[in-house]
C-alpha cells in the first residue's frame, strides 16, 4: 500500500475514487467517491462506506487528481471511429455455455 | 450462533451473577453504542460520521446479543428490549468511561482506543467460555472490536503526529479519559464468580493486554501516557452512575416509554 503523503489542508480533504472487487475472478468496479486525509484512511473509509453489505473482497483507492481521464470535447475524435469496424467484434465466435464472466 | 433456547449455560454457573456479569458486558456495549451514535452529523467529515455509526452498530448488535441471553438466564420474561429501555439508571452496570458526554475528537478516539483494547482482550478470552452463547458472541465481535481499535488507533497516531494543535488535543483527550480506565479493570462480585465457574474472566486479567496496544499506539503517536490520575471513577458494576448517566437514559429510553410496543 502506498501512501500519497498526508493532506496539509485543514478544511478539504483531497478526493478519493473508490474501486472495488465483488469476488474472486472479478475485476475491481469503480463503485464511488470519498474524502480522507491520506490513503490509508481512504482505504478505511471505503470500507466502511462501500463494503458494509458485503459488497467486496478487495478495495482499490486512488487520488482523484491522479486520475487522467478523457474529454468530453475529444469524444467525436476518441470512440466515434470504432462504430463501423464491426470486425473487431468477436461475435463470429460460439461461446461455449459454461464461460462465465466472458 | 448456535440457538440460544436450547444452549444451556453450564450448571456450575451461579445464575444471578452470570446474569449480572452478562449485564455489564451488554450494557458497556449498548450505552457506548449510544455515545456513538451522538456523533451522526456531528464527526469531521461524513466518511467519519459513517464510520463511527458502524462501530455503534456493531456494538449494539454485541449489546443485543448478550441482553437476549442475559434475558433467558434471568428467567423473569425480560427480552433485549425490556432490558434496554425499562431499566432503571441504578440496574445499570456499565462502566463510567462508556456514559461519560461526548468531547471533541481526540477526547474520542482516546476513550475509543481505551475502549476497544479493553473489548479485543475481553472477547479473546469469552472465545473460551463454557457458555457457548458467549463463546459464539465473542467469536462474533473479536472481528469488529479489531476493527474499531485499528480505527481509534490510525487516529491518535494522525492527531498525536500531526500539528502542534492536534498534538496537544489528542494528549488532552488521552488525560481527561484516565480516571475512567482503571474502572476496566475492576474485579467485581459478578465477574468473580463468572470467572471461577469459567463462563466469564477476571477484568483485571485483561489490564496488561489492554494497557499495552494503548502504550505502543500512544508511542507511535509521539504521545506521553498521562500522569497517574488523582482520583478514578468506580461503582459503574454496582450500578453507581455519573450525573450524565441519567440523562442518557432519558433521551435513550424515552420513546420505548412514551410509547410502549411501537413498531415501524
Amino acid at each position: 500500500m502506498t501512501d500519497a503523503g498526508p493532506s496539509t489542508s485543514r478544511d478539504n480533504w483531497p478526493l478519493w475514487e473508490v474501486f472495488v472487487r465483488a469476488k474472486r475472478g472479478l475485476s475491481h468496479v469503480h463503485s464511488g467517491s470519498l474524502h480522507a486525509p491520506d490513503a490509508t484512511l481512504a482505504l478505511r473509509n471505503a470500507r466502511d462506506l462501500y463494503t458494509r453489505r458485503q459488497e467486496g473482497v478487495s478495495i482499490w483507492v486512488i487520488r482523484s487528481e491522479d486520475i487522467t481521464a478523457s474529454s468530453p470535447d475529444e469524444r467525436d475524435s476518441f470512440f466515434d471511429p470504432a462504430g463501423d469496424k464491426v470486425y473487431r467484434h468477436a461475435s463470429f465466435y460460439e461461446v461455449p455455455e459454461d464461460v462465465e464472466y466472458l | 450462533m448456535s440457538d440460544p433456547t436450547t444452549t444451556e449455560v453450564p450448571s456450575n454457573a451461579p445464575t444471578g451473577d452470570y446474569t449480572a456479569y452478562l449485564l455489564g458486558l451488554a450494557d458497556d456495549a449498548l450505552i457506548y453504542a449510544h455515545r456513538l451514535g451522538e456523533w451522526l452529523t456531528r464527526a469531521p467529515q461524513i466518511e467519519e460520521d459513517m464510520a463511527l455509526g458502524n462501530v455503534g452498530l456493531d456494538l449494539l448488535g454485541q449489546a443485543r446479543s448478550l441482553l437476549t441471553r442475559a434475558g433467558e438466564l434471568e428467567g423473569a420474561g425480560r427480552d433485549e428490549d425490556d432490558l434496554a429501555y425499562l431499566r432503571d439508571e441504578r440496574e445499570f452496570r456499565n462502566v463510567h468511561l462508556v456514559e461519560q458526554p461526548r468531547g471533541d475528537f481526540g477526547h474520542e478516539m482516546a476513550r475509543m482506543l481505551w475502549f476497544a483494547s479493553y473489548q479485543h482482550e475481553l472477547y479473546s478470552a469469552l472465545l473460551d467460555s463454557t457458555d457457548q452463547v458467549l463463546a459464539a458472541v465473542a467469536a462474533k465481535a473479536i472481528k469488529e472490536v479489531a476493527y474499531h481499535r485499528d480505527h481509534a488507533g490510525q487516529w491518535v497516531v494522525r492527531l498525536g503526529d500531526g500539528t502542534e494543535v492536534s498534538h496537544d488535543r489528542m494528549q488532552a483527550g488521552l488525560a481527561a479519559v484516565a480516571p475512567y480506565v482503571a474502572e476496566l479493570g475492576d474485579d467485581d462480585r459478578a465477574s468473580v464468580a463468572a470467572a471461577e465457574a469459567g463462563v466469564g474472566i477476571l477484568p483485571s486479567a485483561l489490564v496488561e493486554g489492554t494497557a499495552a496496544h494503548v502504550r505502543a499506539v500512544v508511542a507511535q503517536a509521539t504521545l506521553s501516557m498521562p500522569d497517574e490520575p488523582r482520583w478514578r471513577s468506580r461503582g459503574g458494576r454496582e450500578g453507581v452512575h455519573s450525573e450524565a448517566m441519567g440523562y442518557l437514559l432519558a433521551e435513550m429510553q424515552h420513546i420505548h416509554r412514551s410509547h410502549p410496543g411501537a413498531t415501524w
